[in-house]
C-alpha cells in the first residue's frame, strides 16, 4: 500500500466519536440562511457533512414545503439546536419536542445570554446540561471558549463541549487560540469549534489546534458561492487535521535557510 | 369547540384527537412534535389522545438552523 493511501485509510478510520455515534466526516454544517433549499442541498453534498444542524420552530399551517423535503435523513444525522433560547426551562422543553419529532437523542444545547451578542449563558447552559443529561440525551453543548466554563459542562455530562471561536455569524475565526488549546489540554469529550467560522483557514487552524471537528453554518451559507466554500471547508478540514498528526516545526525568530550555503 | 393551535385559536369538533387536528390543517405528523398544555405528547399517542375545548398546543417542526 502506498504511503498517501495508508494515511488516507487512517485518517477514515479514526472515527469522530460523540457518545454512541460515529462519524468520518468532521465537519458539521447548519441548514440556516442559505439563498434557497437548492443550494443547500448542493452545499451540504460538497462539504462531505455526515452530521447536519437544524432549529425547531413552530410549523405554519397549511404549509406544505419542509426543509426535510432536502435533506435525506438516511444519510445526514440531524442535530436538533435550541437556538432562540434564553433560559434553560426553554432550552430544556424545546429539546424534548426535539426528541420527540424523532430524529434522535442528539441535541446542540445553546442557552444564550442575550440577542445583542449571541453569548452563551454559561450559567443557564450548566443548568440545562445536567437535566438533559439525566433525561438521556446525548448532548453537544455550545458554550464560549472560557476552559473553566467548558471543563464543568464536561464534568456535567456533556458527549461533546463546543466552544465558540468567535459570536455566532461573525465570521472572525478563532479569536482565542490559547483558550482552545487550553480546554483541549484537560478535555476527555470531543472538543468541536463551533460558531465564528468565516472562510477556510478558520476551519484549518481549529483542526490544528486539535479540535475533534468544527460546526458552521453561515460561513457557508452566506459566502457568494455556498457550494464551492462548502468544498473549501471540507478540504479544510482534512488539512488541518492531517497537520496536527504531522508534528509541525517549531516557530523561529530568525531565518533559517533550505539551500544548502556552501560550496557554489 | 376551541383550541389554541400555536397560538391562534382554532374550531375543531368535539373529539377531535391530535392527528385528525393535524389533517385538518394539513400538518405532516411525521415530522412534527406536539406539546399539549406544556406536555410532549408522545408520537405514538397522537392518534388516540383527545382533545378538550381550550387546550393548548404548540406543534413544532424543523427549520433551517446552525
Amino acid at each position: 500500500m502506498l504511503v498517501v493511501d495508508r494515511i488516507e485509510k487512517q485518517l477514515e478510520d479514526k472515527k469522530l466519536r460523540i457518545g454512541k455515534y460515529e462519524f468520518t466526516s468532521r465537519l458539521f454544517v447548519g441548514t440556516g440562511k442559505y439563498p434557497s433549499m437548492e443550494v443547500m442541498a448542493e452545499a451540504l453534498e460538497a462539504s462531505g457533512a455526515e452530521v447536519v444542524t437544524v432549529a425547531v420552530r413552530r410549523v405554519k399551517i397549511n404549509e406544505s414545503e419542509s426543509l426535510l423535503d432536502y435533506i435525506d435523513t438516511n444519510k445526514y444525522k440531524i442535530l436538533p439546536n435550541t437556538a432562540g433560547c434564553y433560559s434553560a426551562d426553554e432550552a430544556v422543553r424545546v429539546a424534548r419536542l426535539a426528541r420527540e419529532a424523532g430524529m434522535s437523542d442528539m441535541i446542540k444545547l445553546e442557552v444564550l445570554g442575550d440577542e445583542k451578542t449571541l453569548l452563551p449563558d454559561p450559567i443557564e447552559t450548566l443548568k440545562a446540561t445536567t437535566v438533559l443529561v439525566k433525561e438521556g440525551f446525548t448532548v453537544l453543548v455550545y458554550t464560549s471558549d472560557d476552559p473553566i466554563v467548558a471543563k464543568k459542562l464536561e464534568d456535567a455530562g456533556a458527549t461533546c463541549v463546543m466552544p465558540a471561536g468567535a459570536p455566532i455569524g461573525s465570521g472572525q475565526g478563532i479569536l482565542n487560540k490559547n483558550n482552545i488549546r487550553i480546554i483541549l489540554e484537560s478535555a476527555k469529550v470531543p472538543i468541536i469549534v463551533d460558531a465564528g467560522v468565516g472562510t477556510a483557514s478558520d476551519v484549518t487552524m481549529a483542526m490544528e489546534l486539535g479540535c475533534e471537528g468544527v460546526l458552521l453554518n453561515t460561513g457557508i451559507a452566506l459566502a457568494k458561492d455556498p457550494v464551492r466554500m462548502a468544498m473549501a471547508m471540507k478540504l479544510a478540514c482534512k488539512s488541518g487535521r492531517l497537520a496536527f498528526f504531522s508534528g509541525r516545526i517549531p516557530k523561529r525568530l530568525y531565518a533559517k535557510a533550505s539551500s544548502p550555503e556552501k560550496d557554489f | 369547540m376551541k383550541v389554541i393551535l400555536n397560538g391562534e385559536p382554532k374550531e375543531c369538533p368535539e373529539g377531535t384527537t391530535i392527528e385528525k387536528l393535524f389533517d385538518i390543517y394539513k400538518i405532516d405528523k411525521h415530522r412534527a412534535a406536539v406539546e399539549l398544555n406544556l406536555q410532549v405528547v408522545p408520537r405514538k399517542e397522537l392518534s388516540a389522545r383527545m382533545l378538550k375545548d381550550a387546550d393548548i398546543l404548540e406543534v413544532v417542526t424543523f427549520v433551517g438552523g446552525g
